[in-house]
C-alpha cells in the first residue's frame, strides 16, 4: 500500500450524475413558457428570486458568518434603483437592472466600513438599523411616491416586450437566469483561492486568522458581492411587482425572515441547503398559505426546532445518511481502481 | 424656548428607551444572549397590561403588579425550556431561536388580538403636565424618567450588593469556573431572563400607555433599545440610561426639525457614534 494507490479527487460519481440532471432539468426550466401555464410561470419566477436570495443569504452568513437581519435594505434598494433609473434616467429595464447592482456595490462599501465594527449578533441587529434608514430614507423621496410609492409607467413595461406572453416569458428568463447566474458564481467562488479562505473561515475563525487569511477582507468582498446581487434580486423582484412602496420594499419577513427560514431548514453552509429550502418552503406555502398567520407560526416553530435538532438542515441530514455532495467543492481521497483488489 | 422643550422632552423619551434596553443589556451581560424576540416581548408585556386592565379595571400601573411577575414566569420557563438549549460558541443558533420566536410572538398576537392599534387607559395620568420654568413637563413622561432611573439603580445595587447579583456576575466571567463552584448556571440563566422580562413588562406597560400598539412594533422597539445599549457601550448600564436619552432627545430634535425625520435621525445619531466611538461612549466590557 504506498501513496499511488490514492489519488485526490473533487468529482464524484454522484456528483457527475447531478450535474448531468441539472444541464437536463435546465433545458426544461427554459422551455417552461411553452409548457407551462400563467400562473405556474409566475409561481416558478417567484422560486427562483427567492432561491438566490436564499442562496446569497448563505454565502455571507453559512460561509462568512455575517448573519444579517438587514438584507431587505439592498432588496428594497435595488427595487427604488430600478424604478429611479428607467422612470428619470430611462435606461433599458435590463440595463437598469444591471446598474441597481453596480450602485449597491457602490452603497454597501460605507456600510460594511460601519457595520463591520459591531460583532456578531449586535452586526445582526445593525444590519438591521441600516434597512430601517434605508426605508425612511427612500420614504422621504417624494419623487418616487414617498411613503405611498408608485408604479411602473406602462411604456418602461412595454418597452420589455410589446407581448403580454413575451413579457411574462422574459421575467421568467430573467428570474431563471439570475438564479443560475447567482448559484454558479457561488460554485465557482467557493472553488477558488478566495473561496478556500471563505471556507476556513467558516470551519475556525481563529485557526484561518493565524494563517495569514485577511479576515476582515475576505468578509468584506462577500458582503460587497452579496449586496450587488441582493439588489439586482431586488430589480426584479419588482419588476414582477411593478409596483413599489417603502413597506413592501424594506419588508423584514418578505426578504430576510423568510430567506433565514429556507436556509436554515434545507440546509446553512451548503450549496444544496438553500435548493432544498427554496423547494420544501414553495411546497409549504402552496399547502398552509391559506391558514395566514398560522402558516407563519408554523414556519418559525419549524425553524426552531430545526436549529436545535438538526442544526445542518434537512441537507445535513441527507448527506449524513448518504455521504453526498452535489456541488464538488471538497476534496476526498479515494482508491484508484486499478489497486482495488491487491490492497484489500 | 423651542428648543429646549425638544430637548426635555427628548431626555424624558430617554427614559423609556432606557427601560427597553435594560433587559437586553442585562441578558447580554450575563450569558451573551441577543435576544431578537426582545421587541416583541416587550408588545408582549403591553397586551398582557391591556388584557388585565380590561378584565379587572385595575389601574395599569396596579396592573404591572400582576403583569411583573407573569412575564418574570414566562422569562424563566422560556430560557430553561428553549434558550438554553441554545447556547454556546456557536452564534447561529441563539440568534436564528430567538428570530423564529419573534415571528411566532408577533403571529400569535396578531391572531389574538388581531392587528388593530390598541392603548392602555389610564385616565387623568395620559394628559396631566406640571408647569416648570415655562416649560409644560408630562406626568407620565416624567414617571417614566423616574422609574427608568429607579430600575436602573435596582438592577445595579442587584448586581453588586446581593447573592443572585453575584451568582450572575460568576457565569458571567466564568460558566464552567462558576459551575464547579456549585452554581447551578441553567437556573442562574432563567432567573436573569426573569429579571430581563419582568423590567420588560414595565416598559412594555409603559409604551402602552403613552402610545398606541399593534403587534407589528416590536421589531422597532427592539432597534431603539439596541441602538441605546450600543452608544451607551456594551455592559454599562447607566451608560444604557444616557445612550436611551441620546436617543431620544435625536429624535425629538429630529421631529422639530420635520415630522418626517424623528426616527431617521434617531437612527442616524446612532450610526454617527459608532463611526466615532465604535465601542460606545462608556464601554465597561468588550463584545
Amino acid at each position: 500500500m504506498s501513496l499511488q494507490d490514492y489519488s485526490v479527487t473533487r468529482s464524484s460519481p454522484a456528483a457527475r450524475i447531478a450535474a448531468l440532471c441539472a444541464l437536463v432539468g435546465l433545458a426544461l426550466l427554459i422551455a417552461a413558457p411553452w409548457w407551462a401555464g400563467r400562473a405556474d410561470l409566475r409561481l416558478m419566477g417567484e422560486l427562483f428570486l427567492y432561491l438566490s436570495l436564499a442562496s446569497l443569504w448563505n454565502l455571507m452568513a453559512g460561509y462568512a458568518g455575517l448573519v444579517s437581519v438587514g438584507q431587505q435594505a439592498f432588496v428594497g434598494f435595488g427595487g427604488y434603483m430600478f424604478f429611479a433609473l428607467t422612470m428619470f434616467a430611462v435606461l433599458h429595464p435590463l440595463a437598469a437592472i444591471a446598474l441597481a447592482g453596480v450602485l449597491g456595490a457602490l452603497v454597501s462599501v460605507p456600510v460594511a466600513v460601519l457595520i463591520f465594527r459591531l460583532r456578531g449578533a449586535y452586526f445582526a441587529i445593525g444590519t438591521w438599523v441600516i434597512a430601517e434608514v434605508f426605508r425612511l430614507g427612500f420614504a422621504q423621496v417624494s419623487a418616487l411616491g414617498g411613503g405611498s410609492g408608485s408604479s411602473l409607467p406602462v411604456a418602461i413595461v412595454k418597452s420589455l416586450a410589446s407581448k403580454r406572453a413575451m413579457r411574462e416569458a422574459l421575467s421568467y428568463w430573467l428570474a431563471l437566469g439570475a438564479a443560475v447566474l447567482v448559484i454558479t458564481t457561488i460554485y465557482l467562488f467557493l472553488r477558488s483561492r478566495k473561496g478556500l479562505a471563505l471556507t476556513a473561515i467558516r470551519d475556525n475563525e481563529l485557526a484561518a486568522g493565524s494563517l495569514g487569511i485577511d479576515i476582515w477582507r475576505t468578509k468584506f468582498i462577500v458582503y460587497v458581492v452579496t449586496s450587488a446581487m441582493t439588489a439586482m434580486i431586488g430589480a426584479l423582484i419588482f419588476l414582477q411587482k411593478l409596483r413599489i412602496s417603502p413597506g413592501a420594499a424594506f419588508n423584514v419577513n418578505d426578504w430576510t425572515a423568510f430567506v433565514i427560514f429556507i436556509v436554515v431548514i434545507g440546509g446553512i453552509g451548503t450549496i444544496e441547503g438553500p435548493i432544498i429550502g427554496t423547494l420544501l418552503f414553495f411546497a409549504l406555502r402552496e399547502t398552509l398559505a391559506d391558514l395566514g398567520t398560522t402558516y407563519l407560526i408554523v414556519l418559525g416553530a419549524v425553524a426552531i426546532v430545526m436549529m436545535l435538532k438538526a442544526p445542518k438542515g434537512v441537507w445535513g441530514l441527507i448527506r449524513a445518511r448518504f455521504d453526498l455532495q452535489l456541488f464538488p467543492l471538497g476534496y476526498r481521497v479515494v482508491k484508484r481502481a486499478e489497486h482495488k483488489g491487491q490492497n484489500d | 424656548m423651542d428648543w429646549v422643550n425638544a430637548i426635555v422632552q427628548g431626555t424624558l423619551l430617554g427614559g423609556l428607551y432606557a427601560l427597553f434596553a435594560a433587559g437586553l443589556s442585562l441578558i447580554f451581560g450575563v450569558m451573551r444572549l441577543v435576544n431578537i424576540a426582545h421587541g416583541d416581548l416587550i408588545v408582549l408585556g403591553a397586551y398582557l397590561g391591556l388584557t388585565v386592565t380590561a378584565a379587572t379595571g385595575l389601574h395599569p400601573l396596579l396592573a404591572l403588579l400582576l403583569v411583573v411577575p407573569t412575564m418574570a414566569a414566562i422569562g424563566y420557563v422560556l430560557q430553561r425550556g428553549l434558550l438554553n438549549q441554545t447556547l454556546g460558541d456557536d452564534l447561529l443558533p441563539p440568534l436564528l431561536v430567538t428570530f423564529g420566536l419573534s415571528v411566532i410572538l408577533q403571529n400569535t398576537l396578531l391572531e389574538v388580538y388581531s392587528a388593530d392599534p390598541q392603548k392602555i387607559s389610564a385616565g387623568a395620568l395620559e394628559t396631566a403636565s406640571v408647569q416648570l420654568g415655562g416649560l409644560s413637563l408630562g406626568v407620565l413622561p416624567l414617571f417614566t424618567f423616574g422609574l427608568a432611573i429607579s430600575v436602573i439603580w435596582g438592577l445595579q445595587w442587584m448586581f453588586y450588593r446581593t447573592a443572585m447579583g453575584r451568582a450572575f456576575r460568576a457565569v458571567s466571567d466564568n460558566q464552567d469556573i462558576a459551575q464547579l463552584m456549585g452554581l447551578n448556571r441553567r437556573h442562574v440563566f432563567g432567573l436573569a431572563m426573569a429579571l430581563a422580562l419582568a423590567v420588560t413588562a414595565i416598559a412594555g406597560i409603559l409604551l402602552g400607555i403613552r402610545t398606541s400598539f399593534d403587534p407589528a412594533i416590536g421589531g422597532g422597539r427592539l432597534i431603539f433599545g439596541f441602538e441605546a445599549v450600543i452608544i451607551g457601550g456594551l455592559g454599562n448600564l447607566w451608560g444604557t440610561l444616557a445612550g436611551g436619552v441620546i436617543l431620544g432627545v435625536a429624535q425629538t430634535v429630529g421631529a422639530k426639525i420635520d415630522p418626517g425625520w424623528q426616527i431617521l435621525s434617531g437612527h442616524l445619531a446612532f450610526l454617527l457614534i459608532l463611526a466615532i466611538r465604535p465601542n460606545g461612549l462608556f464601554p465597561r466590557i468588550s463584545a
